[in-house]
């Protein structure tokens, strides 16, 4: 009886959060463009979608800033979470803390300062700013996904590779990096999620000459319900996908 | 000893936020010795070697080697090298490219790399593993591979931090003595830490009995066992029994001792002044038992009765408690002549020890 | 110590900087404008003034206000309710199973929350699902209002918001040493006991991290209500918004931000000292 209300409460809350997107995906192919019910299977919402010229610009941009933004994000999170492990400087803890200040900080407040702070030294909004926001909101999460594999390291393995003669600069290409590399995948794939499905940090930084997925959606949608959006989300659902997917085996399989 | 030391620490001090970790301590490592730095977790000994190493630098004080300071020079230019306690072996690595890293960061060419690396690979006899994971290994194997890693480098002084802490005891006695092939063999400094004292008196040219941040006592096994300095040092090392007593006379080199009313002649080493309250120290192995009816003559001795008996093989071992109230740990070796002495829980017995074999303090 | 080598400073530089100038920056310019004077051609004049402050504690923005903080409470609640026994039971499951189900989990937590309003909308429209659904069933006569009310904005922020609960429950109770409870039962502790005594005051710092990360989106998320609730229910994301494209009113949209950032503090302040309290003071546990 327990076991039973466990399993069917289980269910229940994975069929309120996958029945929308189950219907959603669903929906994409259904042959009919105003009804609810099934009118066949079709792939021409799909095709739509590919005629549609401004949307794959908007799909191509966003592709742009996600894999341009989770790559810098990369580099320097993963540098950043191997210096709090291995150097004592100043503001180091209050740097830290501030990782974590962004992780929970309310979108909306980031990209309201971040727009702010455009606006006073003067660069106008448009893909660089945008890449700048993606950058900013994706690090911490790079740090956090590759401080918690670093922070399991045993210290004497960096002692030893400086005792056998590398240097820190070495030390971190030949023996840090290739142990992190799981880490700093996972993080990559979700800096890369995170970036491009963004909707409220790109509303504030980016302008009228750079449009991105996350927000051509959204003004479509303000405007009204049509197939190609649930074909277009369907495909976005699916990059997310497998993207977690991917990054959730590495970081299991790491954990093991 | 009449060589130059190789390593010299002079007055270092090492603090970690309030901890004194090493307190303004001298050591000379001498060329081609097996040092031991022996002491209780805590007693700064892992420091020291880190500070030879170059982890850490100290906060007053010089290191010298040979001749040079070390201070400021980076671990990584050091001709010294490590085998870390949990070994530290890089785990994506193969056991070839952990071996020869150290090589490949001083940019050797790829053949030289691979003849050293098959070099000391022969010397720890682990051939035919190079391409071999970390992972893949024994706890013994490993060890090896660290002990490759680190002696392939040709460095001065190796320093081996608690080794062998993580190995059964097996295997442990089985590295003690490849340790032992591999120094003589190498003719290179080893400075082992280890809070074992059964694997410092075997393995060691000298001990340094480490306490608090400095070196209690420092010489050979046989002098840090046999006349140890001090309390700490005599019951850090081995089993030790201790009476409280009172010198009463004095003698050209010898004097008498009282304890518990009996007098007894002991060597008086420190010229202690008579009427002093001294502490005698003996080994379990360095007294006497005897039993009351077999008693002759009136030699000396304190009276009491066996506790407890523990056949230890090779040896029996008795607890006895003295009539005057300590008790008294003792180990006795079979004497395979007399089948007839076989001591039982309750028996009287009394016990001295032969002139000399005694340490006062 | 050799440690001052050039990488070393490129690897500690890189980030100081970086959070320096992107967020340190960014949050004290938004700080300073709030204390500055809105100005009619749409920027602001260099004036010192609290009135925005003032402004903010002015009847209409403590409607927005009240109404914006119900609804994130309620969520939080409502999605706290649900979510502790999922996570619960989640950490119940045999490991085989287990390691798939958290897969299953993360999946909507990563997701675009944009596309996960949308496939709502579709549910929730006068011919979709739902009322489809009902009414084939013939429990209702003619489609129900669903779309664009204070209810659709509600279902909206808690199907969003939940993974952002749960996944912190999760963790938190994970960590929970099951001996605990195996030894309270021992004491003779009833189940009622056991939770409030022992399991609540131990996952209390994951409460807290995951309605932190439910409490403050639900304020913010402005798009939730703009497409789910039409215009008539709105969110201090709403309101800040508003101020900065349409009312151009800068200080009083910085000055809104400043609180609600002031709020995240709090919140966060209380996280850590929670879990000071047991002994396990690390937000890593929160993604």
């Amino acid at each position: 009886m327990k076991q039973a209300f466990k399993y069917a409460y289980l269910a229940f809350i994975y069929l309120f959060l996958y029945i929308p997107i189950l219907v959603l995906v669903i929906y994409s192919f259904n042959d009919s463009r105003f009804s609810t019910n099934w009118q066949g299977f079709t792939f021409s919402w799909y095709a739509q979608l590919f005629e549609d010229g401004p949307l794959m610009e908007a799909f191509a941009n966003s592709l742009i800033i996600a894999f341009s933004s989770s790559t810098i994000a990369t580099i320097l999170g993963t540098l950043s979470a191997f210096a709090f492990y291995r150097y004592r400087f100043i503001g180091r803890k209050v740097t830290y803390s501030f990782i974590y200040v962004v992780m929970m900080s309310p979108d909306i407040v980031m990209g309201i300062s971040l727009l702010m702070f455009f606006i006073t030294v003067g660069l106008s909004t448009g893909a660089a700013t945008l890449l700048l926001a993606h950058i900013t909101f994706c690090l911490p999460f790079v740090v956090v996904t590759v401080y918690a594999r670093i922070s399991g390291f045993d210290r004497n393995i960096l002692d030893a590779a400086k005792d056998l003669g590398a240097t820190e600069r070495r030390m971190f290409r030949h023996v840090v990096l290739p142990m992190l590399m799981p880490a700093v995948i996972a993080g990559w794939l979700l800096s890369f999620t995170l970036s491009l499905d963004d909707v409220v940090v790109s509303f504030f930084t980016t302008g009228p000459s750079f449009e991105v997925l996350p927000l051509k959606i959204y003004s479509m949608v303000r405007l009204g319900i049509k197939p190609e959006i649930n074909a277009l989300s369907t495909v976005m659902f699916l990059m997310s996908l497998v993207t977690v997917t991917v990054s959730h085996l590495l970081i299991a399989k790491e954990n093991r | 000893m009449e060589k130059d030391p190789i390593v010299r620490l002079r007055r270092v001090t090492k603090r970690f936020d309030d901890v004194v970790a090493v307190d303004s301590l001298d050591l000379d490592i001498y060329q081609g010795e097996f040092l031991t730095l022996l002491g209780p977790s805590g007693c700064g000994k892992t420091t020291v070697l880190r500070l030879i190493a170059g982890f850490e630098s100290p906060d007053k004080g010089d290191i010298v080697m040979n001749g040079t300071s070390l201070i400021g020079t980076a671990p990584n230019k050091r001709n010294v090298n490590t085998v870390f306690q949990s070994y530290a072996l890089f785990p994506h690595m193969s056991i070839f490219d952990n071996i020869a890293f150290g090589l490949k960061m001083k940019r050797f060419e790829k053949s030289v790399i691979t003849e050293k690396v098959t070099e000391a690979l022969s010397i720890v006899k682990l051939g035919g593993l190079e391409m071999r994971k970390p992972h893949q290994l024994s706890g013994g194997q490993q060890q090896r591979v660290a002990m490759a890693r680190a002696i392939v480098n040709k460095p001065q002084v190796l320093l081996l931090d608690e080794p062998l802490s993580a190995l059964d005891y097996r295997l442990r006695q089985e590295m003690e003595l490849e340790l032992k092939r591999i120094h003589r063999k190498l003719g290179i400094t080893f400075v082992f830490v280890t809070h074992d004292q059964e694997e410092a008196i075997s393995m060691s040219d000298r001990i340094a009995v480490m306490n608090e941040g400095r070196i209690e006592q420092i010489g050979t096994p046989s002098q840090i066992y046999e006349e140890p300095q001090n309390m700490f040092v005599a019951k850090f090392v081995g089993e030790i029994n201790v009476f409280e007593g009172r010198i009463v006379e004095i003698h050209n080199g010898s004097a008498v001792v009282d304890i518990h009313g009996r007098h007894f002649k002991v060597q008086n080493r420190k010229d202690f002044a008579n009427g002093r309250a001294v502490k005698v120290l003996l080994r379990p192995e360095d007294i006497m038992v005897t039993k009351d009816e077999e008693l002759q003559g009136t030699a000396p001795a304190l009276a009491g009765k066996i506790e407890e008996v523990i056949y230890k093989g090779k040896t029996v071992d008795l607890i006895i408690s003295l009539d005057a109230g300590e008790t008294v740990f003792v180990t006795q070796f079979f004497n395979e002549d007399q089948e007839d002495v076989v001591y039982r829980h309750g028996h009287r017995i009394h016990i001295n020890w032969p002139y000399g074999w005694e340490v006062v303090l | 110590m050799e440690k001052k080598s050039g990488f070393r400073n490129v690897a500690v530089g890189s980030t100081l900087c970086w959070i320096t100038l992107f967020v340190v920056i960014p949050y004290l310019i938004v700080v300073a404008y709030s204390f500055l004077t809105p100005d009619p051609s749409g920027t602001v004049s260099w004036i010192f003034t609290l009135d925005s402050y003032r402004e903010i504690f002015s009847p209409v923005f403590l409607i927005v206000c009240k109404n914006s903080f119900a609804l994130a409470l309620s969520t939080t609640v409502l999605t706290l309710l649900a979510a502790y026994p999922f996570a619960f039971f989640l950490t119940r499951i045999s490991e085989s199973i287990r390691r798939t189900l958290i897969l299953i989990m993360i999946i909507p937590f990563w997701t675009s929350s944009l596309i996960r309003t949308y496939a709502l909308i579709i549910l929730l429209k006068a011919n979709g699902i739902v009322n489809t659904f009902l009414l084939s069933l013939g429990w209702i006569d003619e489609p129900l209002n669903l779309l664009y009310t204070q209810l659709a904005v509600f279902t909206g922020l808690v199907y969003t918001l939940l993974p952002f609960m749960i996944l912190p429950l999760y963790a938190s109770l994970q960590k929970l040493d099951t001996r605990l409870i195996e030894a309270a039962r021992d004491l003779g502790a009833t189940s009622p006991r056991i939770f409030f005594h022992i399991i609540l005051p131990l996952t209390l710092p994951g409460i807290i991290a995951g309605s932190t990360m439910v409490f403050l989106p639900a304020l913010g998320l402005f798009y939730i209500p703009d497409l789910l609730g039409g215009a008539r229910s709105m969110l201090i994301g709403n309101f800040i918004k508003d101020q900065f494209l349409v009312a151009g009113n800068w200080p009083l949209g910085s000055s809104a931000s400043v609180i609600l950032t002031l709020l995240m503090f709090l919140l966060i302040a209380w996280y850590f000292l929670s879990s000071r309290k047991i002994n396990q003071g690390d937000m890593r546990e929160v993604i």
